[in-house]
């Protein structure tokens, strides 16, 4: 794990090079360069969210869910159908309230079976679950692209000469609070201390008296809510389609990867750190602009993978005969 | 029946398909109008080229236990080599693109000779890829591969003087070549069922002895078999560059047989849905490719108008049944369809084996 001297100089090296590609533009402004880490940091916290959700199931249960993004994009339409029948706010709790039955239900019914398979079993099981869900999104609400409503103005503000819209703030604030309760639930509270226990270790759990399958369950259904969260802020910049949250989801990877599989500060600080490098790569460097964002993102995934593998914030894996 | 009678039935039972495969076409000449046969003839070409491409990830995640979500992308990359090489730059100027001068691409060849040139190409750029995936093992190489899989539309729309971009390029018009009196339809349906069959070939050869063992045995445990003087580096780049090189031949086939490749072709859906065809297929048998090739092509269809109930489903339900029956195999039938025969062959066997031993006793 990278100290904290060692996260700070991360940070900063992001922004310097950043601030270095800039000025190969012929007209340098710091407002412009402002506005796009303010952006970046708004899509960063959309990751975040997500890439938090992966992570939290990560550490639970050593899987990886790569469902995680349509379970948000199923969520997101649940919550489209709500708002054509109640205010923003009272459809976005309740649909918290069913992305987190959802959640346990689906650790419940369909990932126990393969608990303790090995791992390409598992993996495949979550692609599965990947495909039916898409495909049950297609199926209901049909696969032409809808208008999401936001709670938030497009209206822009002057924060110290860097103009960022409300939208952009909103979004950061609601992920970040999001993110924050659930930090204190894990810190202190008794529920919150068992589940971090049962990641540590099933076995001790289990003979404790923990309910380590519902504890598992309660994981997957926070893990839910989170990508509900994301999936809500995402689809009103995005719209909604069916494969909203595909390219979320691979973001997010690449976000929990960069921060650390197995930390959830680390998935916060990712998403964030990913969300300001892609911006200022797609805006300073000509040669990767709007479209080649998500491959550079991948090509962030990579090089953390084969240099770093367990990224600013994990932990090394040491391998057991 | 003993060890090598076994062997024989198995003989028999591929020679037996290979006949009916060659006759097939005949068969829907003789039986279906000519419309009818032509379109159900190209079905079947389709299934030998999704076949020869899953025979390639077979080997892969079957056999040397990686998981990709790739492949879908190295079937693309072959189809745009394909593509290039059988245009040729003069035919890429006709259409306008500008392929930069130094890329090696030639004046244009017969389709056909395109096909081992795609797997040859293909099949580098995998190995090119196995030596960081060796590092990675399980779940980070799957995300590894998925990067690929949803990286390769955006670069080849990227890249439009080679490519053409979101647009594509059309390759010409496919026909029989060399002279050959049959149809154009039924050149390119032997074409890609002699490259599948040669690709069986060499997918058997190479699962059934010294190096299917090793791919096995870093399956089954990775550090077992280092300690048994298995190199794994050497093993698994392999199984990245074979299973890459029949994807290139498949991308290949399925290039002159549509006779256009675009990046659209090769979503990042394809990859998940053929991983997902090799699992229910059945993962660790030459068979089961096949299975999944069949299921990938007619499943789609089956699935949004069944012939039992009399209602249309949208076209969304092909990926809600691919999704339910990948979860339900996983968990009741790990072999796929391929596993449940071998299971109910050996159920049968067992039984005349018990029967056998019995009579001498009774």
């Amino acid at each position: 794990m990278l100290g904290v001297g060692g996260i700070v100089a991360a940070i900063l090296a992001v922004l310097l090079i950043g601030l270095l590609l800039a000025q190969t533009e012929d007209e340098f402004t710091w407002g412009a360069y402002g506005q796009q880490i303010a952006s970046g940091l708004s899509q960063g916290a959309i990751f975040a969210s997500l890439a938090l959700a992966l992570v939290l199931i990560y550490r639970a249960t050593d899987i990886l869910n790569f469902a995680q993004g349509e379970m948000a994009t199923f969520t997101t339409y649940i919550a489209w159908s709500l708002m054509n029948h109640m205010p923003y706010w009272p459809a976005f709790a309740l649909t918290l309230g069913i992305a987190f039955v959802f959640g346990a239900a689906v650790e419940r019914t369909i990932i126990r079976p393969v608990e303790h398979r090995p791992e390409i079993v598992v993996v495949i099981v979550t692609i599965g679950l990947l495909i039916a869900l898409n495909g049950l999104t297609g199926w209901l609400w049909g696969a032409e692209v809808k208008p999401f409503d936001s709670p938030f103005s497009l209206r822009a503000i002057d924060i110290g000469g860097v103009t960022v819209t409300v939208q952009d703030i909103g979004v950061f604030c609601v992920c970040l609070v999001t993110v924050a309760l659930l930090w204190a639930f894990f810190r202190f509270t008794t529920l919150g201390l068992t589940m971090r226990a049962v990641a540590n270790s099933q076995d001790a759990s289990r003979l404790l008296g923990v309910r380590v399958g519902w504890m598992l369950a309660l994981g997957w259904g926070l893990a839910a809510v989170l990508g509900a969260v994301a999936g809500m802020m995402a689809a009103p910049t995005l719209f909604l389609d069916p494969n909203l949250m595909l390219v979320v989801l691979i973001y997010s990877f690449a976000a929990a990867v960069l921060g650390g599989i197995d930390s959830p500060l680390g998935a916060v600080v990712g998403g964030l750190l990913l969300g300001v490098i892609i911006n200022l790569l797609g805006t300073y460097v000509d040669f990767i602009g709007g479209e080649l964002r998500l491959p550079s993102a991948l090509a962030v995934l990579l090089i953390v993978l084969l240099i770093r593998p367990q990224g600013l914030f994990g932990h090394r894996v040491v391998r057991r005969v | 029946m003993s060890r090598h009678g076994w062997t024989a039935a198995k003989v028999l039972g591929v020679a037996a398909f290979a006949v009916f495969v060659a006759l097939l076409p005949r068969i829907f000449d003789a039986r279906l109008g000519p419309e009818s046969a032509e379109f159900r003839t190209g079905q079947f070409t389709l299934v030998a080229i999704w076949f020869a491409a899953l025979l390639g990830l077979n080997i892969l995640t079957g056999y040397s236990g990686q998981i990709s979500l790739g492949h879908g992308a190295f079937v693309g990359l072959g189809a745009y080599v394909a593509a290039i090489l059988s245009l040729g730059r003069p035919g890429l100027e006709l259409y306008m693109l500008d392929p930069p001068s130094w890329l090696p691409i030639g004046d244009g060849m017969r389709p056909v000779f395109t096909i081992p040139l795609a797997a040859l190409v293909t099949g580098l750029i995998g190995l090119l890829f196995g030596f960081p995936a060796l590092r990675l093992g399980g779940v980070s190489l799957a995300l590894a591969t998925l990067a690929v899989a949803v990286s390769f539309p955006i670069i080849m729309k990227r890249f439009e003087t080679v490519t053409g971009g979101g647009g594509g390029i059309n390759l010409n018009l496919p026909e029989t070549p060399f002279g050959w009196d049959i149809s154009t339809r039924h050149w390119l349906y032997y074409e890609a069922w002699v490259t599948a069959g040669v690709l069986l070939l060499i997918g058997w050869l190479l699962t059934r002895g010294r190096v299917g063992r090793a791919w096995r045995a870093l399956r089954d445990g990775e550090v077992a078999a280092i300690s048994s003087g298995v190199n794994p580096a050497l093993y698994k780049t392999l199984a990245f560059g074979v299973s890459s090189a029949f994807a290139g031949a498949a991308g290949a086939l399925l290039a002159i047989e549509v006779a256009y490749v675009n990046p659209d072709t090769f979503p990042v859906s394809l990859s998940i849905l053929l991983l997902a065809s090799a699992v229910i297929g059945g993962l660790g048998s030459l068979v089961g490719a096949l299975f999944g090739a069949l299921l990938y092509v007619f499943l789609p269809i089956y699935s949004e108008k069944p012939p039992i109930f009399s209602f249309d489903f949208a076209d969304q339900a092909p990926s809600v049944v691919f999704g339910v029956v990948l979860i339900v195999i996983m968990v009741l039938l790990p072999g796929g369809i391929a596993g449940l025969v071998k299971r109910l062959s050996a159920l049968v066997r067992g039984g005349w084996a018990a029967r056998r031993t019995s009579q001498p006793g009774a």
